[in-house]
């Protein structure tokens, strides 16, 4: 995977946590996942096409995504629920949209799928392309999540 | 600006129709409809007066441009305005949706004050 492909799905990832539940995330150091392993308890699966190919995951960890949609919502979540569940798709298919705009502007044109979520503790994230993929871990105040994505440039 | 508009919320995500009815609360627009796809807006807008519509675009049955497009050729709702969401503001959807007669588009993420501020532009040119 090209790495210039991080950037844009950090900043990406930044920006939407940020606007839509004013969480300031703290990235940490990216790292090569080489197993299908989800490393949250409930993830957001998009695939991407075009210019480049293949999939991004958000996975979240409950006391992270609970929090994030009870802001979102202005409800008190308590558990992952069909709302949460829910709010995880809408979640990943901003950040693809946010990342897709920045590649664009360097002359990627990628579209997305409709999202799916899976959950559960030790679901698994299975990519589009099924090589291994580079995690973005994130930090947050409630607690961790993580950006999976496995993204080649079609030629 | 009428606070007391009837504003129609179009996701097939019920989780973003909250969200948007939650922003729109948080200035001040409380009278909200929702539909879950661009069919059933069709079948509300037709049956209730419905001064705004929020449209986000990728949804099944019939989505936010199909939409955009039957309210324009549509005798009593030609006017209505209609603001587009989307999360992919690439430059053809935008140019497909101006063509279409979009009033204007918001790109996800958004705050409660962008919001308002595209509702108000949307209406001090009507």
């Amino acid at each position: 995977m090209n790495v210039k492909f991080i950037n844009p799905f950090l900043e990406g990832t930044v920006k939407v946590l940020k606007t839509m539940a004013f969480v300031e995330p703290r990235p940490g150091k990216p790292f090569l996942k080489k197993d299908s392993l989800a490393r949250g308890d409930v993830s957001g699966i998009i695939g991407l096409t075009g210019s480049a190919k293949g999939s991004l995951a958000l996975s979240f960890s409950e006391p992270c995504i609970v929090k994030i949609v009870s802001t979102m919502l202005g409800e008190d979540m308590k558990e992952i629920n069909g709302d949460v569940k829910d709010a995880v798709g809408e979640l990943t298919n901003m950040v693809s949209g946010v990342a897709r705009k920045m590649l664009e502007s360097e002359g990627y044109n990628i579209l997305a799928a409709i999202p799916t979520v899976v959950s559960g503790k030790n679901h698994s994230i299975v990519h589009v392309l099924g090589g291994p993929s580079i995690i973005i871990p994130f930090e947050t105040d409630s607690g961790p999540f993580f950006v999976d994505v496995c993204l080649n440039e079609v030629k | 600006m009428d606070k007391n508009m009837k504003i129609l919320v179009v996701d097939d995500f019920a989780t973003m129709r909250k969200v948007v009815r939650n922003l729109l609360k948080q200035v001040g627009y409380e009278n909200i409809a929702e539909a879950e796809d661009g069919a059933i807006a069709l079948r509300i807008l037709k049956s209730q007066k419905v001064d705004f519509v929020i449209s986000d675009w990728n949804m099944p049955n019939m989505n936010g441009l199909e939409l955009l497009k039957a309210v324009r050729a549509d005798g009593d709702l030609a006017k209505t305005p209609f603001l587009m969401v989307t999360a992919e503001a690439l430059q053809e959807n935008v140019i497909a949706a101006v063509k279409a007669g979009v009033s204007n588009y918001i790109v996800k993420p958004f705050t409660a004050e962008v919001l308002n501020e595209k509702i108000k532009k949307i209406v001090e040119k009507l």
